[in-house]
């Protein structure tokens, strides 16, 4: 061992991504040490995809010692879901499936109708039931600080009480790294382990891991909606009208969401390196420019939140 | 590229949150439609002036109040630096808020109204930010434009702000005149200050060494989870997953495991499943021992030789947080410490700190939300602990209350 480099040196190599990636794996394990019944929260995006390679880095060469759950709107992109059952199957985790469509059955919930009509916000009952069904204690999300502002209140373990609500003015003292996972029976934590990490700090992660990611957030042609300035992908189940134009567009998603509320970017970026760049020069924010729902009121997702939603 | 946190820190309204909204401006890190929304947001409220606060206060009853209630977290970067910018309230009814925000900053920015000088709240912050071990202070003497950008004010303040220091033992400390509102000597220098020949805000941020805060001496690694896949081709693999604390492993290192006080030697060191020679703090990594022995969550694995203090009695610096519980002596609580929990009663009450002359005062009966006060501690276990000053890591721990599980204090280890 006679070219041990000094700690110092160590260190300065570890660079940025290394740093965020420690710290996102360390919180991983203490959700893995710390509860009896985790769960990942399983979305199809970029970015509980790289969570899930990130727990696959905290437990190898053991598998994830929890399983991945999708709440799913029944309004997925079709490429996201078939993704989602590839990625389950590969990385050997269990796959817990829950629809939305079945809620409204069973509770006789009320959809939004028309224009617009999403069912981001009755995706909170499906996760709430889905939860006290498996008595999951805590759930594993892929929020980051950086995209909204009620998110970069939040805490790392976020505590929910019995009816999964944040409440964003009593929120526990978190300090160092020591999250205190302590609840009662019912209530529940959501922990975040890539809370500092920036869109561009994922995209830059998923470009050195070279992790595979859905087709959709590459440069594809697509059938569109062009409503009010936004790129909506076509589908049956999107209401539409007079104003709505369809069109053929060269687009790739900047986030996957549901296609009821997520706008597509105009975009020949075919590979990773290119949407990195494109991220890179972009001058709107990632929520700003593909989520629809978000852009409704000022507080949207603080609101969200406090009724129990991710 | 390295990452540096830091926090603002300071009285109500000094404008905390307007520096910050300041930085992100200048640096161009604010990206077009979160800029209308601010500017929106800024119309409907006020008299149509941009309030930059309003791109870290974004609670509701934040901008209500017009007040920062708990802490935001913001990014951004120039070509050399990633900046964590961590905007605390100043409230002292939200301190804790703020020591949550400080305790994993490298870094704080205190701020200080240039028409106010030194109160209650600049003392009780920087109190926090000593006794937290932030490496590096700097004050900001801000809202410069409202005392006609004078130097006399200017050196009035930074001669109270050092005899404070002084009192405090802050060490690094750098004092710079500004106006987050109108943007001098935060990212660009000030014209109306040409007296001021040192650094912008940004400047002393993008350079200040942070490499040096890390205790690379004092080999430790809270066990987090025991990794035991126990297939066919891994039926023996026993590997202690947890995250460097501090110092450095090597592969043929001697260990003790505490609080067991067996011994050991790293057979391997893997990160994420690749094995490696030698691994540092902070990194994350799973360690492998050559003989079998007893090891679960909640034990600290140490470099042989250099261990920490093994004890039950516990003496600490604590920061009470509990706005509807007291700390009386003969309490309990959960007390978190690197992976391991363990049951503890208060012993004693030592004094509590004044936070105006930092005196101390004793014949202390409780203590209540927002004091600071020197404890002891008895714990159910022996707890192998550093002391905080030495090595923070290894020397903070957590109260926990232990029926409604709230974290209702921060202490400080001493050794
Ligand atoms: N004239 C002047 N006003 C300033 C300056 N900095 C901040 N302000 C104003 O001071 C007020 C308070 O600013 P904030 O940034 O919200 O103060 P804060 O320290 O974050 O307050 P809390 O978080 O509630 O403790 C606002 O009206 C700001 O516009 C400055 O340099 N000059
Ligand atoms: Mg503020």
């Amino acid at each position: 061992m006679s070219n041990i480099q000094s700690p110092e040196s160590i260190v300065q190599r570890q660079d940025y991504l290394d740093q965020l990636e420690s710290e996102a794996i360390y919180i991983m394990r203490e959700v893995a040490g710390q509860f009896e019944r985790p769960a990942l929260l399983f979305s199809g995006g970029k970015d509980s995809i790289t969570l899930v390679r990130l727990a696959q880095k905290a437990f190898a060469p053991g598998k994830i010692p929890f399983p991945l759950v999708h709440i799913d709107t029944g309004h997925n992109f079709p490429e996201a879901t078939q993704y989602r059952d590839w990625l389950a199957n590969e990385v050997g985790a269990k796959l817990i499936v829950r629809q939305v469509e079945d809620t409204i059955k069973a509770k006789g919930l009320k959809e939004q109708t028309g224009k617009n009509a999403t069912r981001n916000w009755l995706q909170t009952f499906t996760l709430l039931d889905t939860i006290e069904e498996f008595e999951f204690d805590a759930c594993i999300g892929g929020a980051r600080r950086d995209e909204e502002k009620a998110r970069a209140k939040e805490r790392i373990f976020s505590f929910r009480d019995e009816f999964g609500q944040w409440d964003p003015k009593r929120q526990r003292p978190e300090l160092w790294n020591l999250f205190n996972g302590k609840i009662s029976k019912g209530e529940n934590v959501r922990c975040f382990p890539i809370s500092n990490w920036t869109e561009l700090d994922v995209w830059s992660y998923i470009e050195r891991e070279k992790i595979p990611l859905p087709s959709i957030y590459f440069s594809h042609q697509r059938e569109m909606i062009l409503r009010d300035g936004n790129l909506l992908a076509n589908a049956d189940f999107i209401f539409k009208d007079e104003n709505d134009v369809i069109v053929t567009k060269t687009v790739r998603f900047r986030t996957v969401g549901d296609m009821t509320c997520t706008a597509a970017v105009e975009s020949d970026a075919d590979t990773i390196e290119k949407v990195v760049n494109e991220i890179k020069a972009t001058r709107i924010s990632e929520r700003g420019e593909t989520r629809i729902d978000d852009q409704q009121t000022e507080a949207a997702m603080e609101d969200r939140k406090k009724g129990g939603y991710f | 590229m390295d990452i540096l946190r830091f926090i603002t820190a300071g009285s109500v309204d000094d404008g905390k949150s307007t520096l910050i909204g300041r930085l992100l401006y200048d640096t161009k890190s604010i990206l077009a439609d979160q800029m209308e929304a601010v500017e929106r947001a800024s119309k409907t409220r006020g008299d149509g002036e941009i309030d930059l606060a309003l791109l870290t206060d974004g609670l509701r009853s934040e901008r209500e109040q017009g007040i920062t209630i708990d802490v935001a977290y913001k990014y951004f970067q120039t070509p050399n630096r990633k900046f964590i910018s961590i905007d605390a309230p100043g409230h002292i009814q939200y301190t804790r808020n703020m020591v949550t925000g400080a305790s994993n900053a490298d870094l704080a920015i205190i701020l200080i109204d240039a028409r106010q000088g030194v109160v209650e709240q600049t003392r009780r912050h920087s109190l926090i930010a000593s006794l937290l071990g932030i490496p590096h202070i700097v004050v900001a003497v801000n809202k410069m434009d409202l005392v006609g950008y004078s130097e006399d004010a200017f050196l009035q303040i930074a001669q109270e702000y050092k005899k404070l220091a002084d009192k405090l033992g802050i060490k690094d400390l750098k004092i710079i005149p500004v106006s987050a509102l109108a943007g001098d000597n935060i990212v660009d220098k000030s014209e109306a200050m040409p007296w001021y020949t040192g650094e912008t805000m940004l400047h002393f941020l993008e350079n200040v060494n942070v490499l040096n805060d890390l205790n690379l001496t004092d080999a430790r690694m809270a066990v987090q989870y025991v990794l035991r896949p126990q297939t066919e081709e891994l039926h023996d693999y026993r590997g202690y997953a947890g995250r460097i604390q501090s110092g450095v492993f090597k592969k043929g290192d001697s260990i003790t495991v505490l609080p067991s006080e067996q011994t050991s030697k790293i057979a391997k060191i893997e990160v994420y499943g690749e094995e490696v020679e030698e691994a540092t703090a902070p990194q994350s990594v799973t360690i492998l021992l050559e003989t079998d022995v007893d090891i679960s969550r909640g034990d600290l694995i140490s470099g042989a030789g250099n261990q920490p203090i093994l004890s039950q009695d516990v003496e600490a610096t604590i920061c009470w947080m509990d706005d509807r519980k007291e700390l009386k002596v003969g309490n309990k609580y959960t007390l978190q410490h690197g992976t391991s929990l363990v049951r503890c009663s208060v012993k004693g009450i030592e004094y509590r700190i004044d936070v105006n002359n930092y005196e101390h005062l004793e014949d202390i009966e409780s203590l209540k939300l927002n004091d600071i006060a020197k404890v002891t501690l008895r714990t159910a276990k022996p707890l192998a602990y550093d002391s905080y000053l030495k090595n923070r890591a290894n020397g903070a721990a957590i109260l926990i209350d232990e029926t409604s599980h709230v974290t209702v204090g921060a202490c400080m280890v001493e050794a």
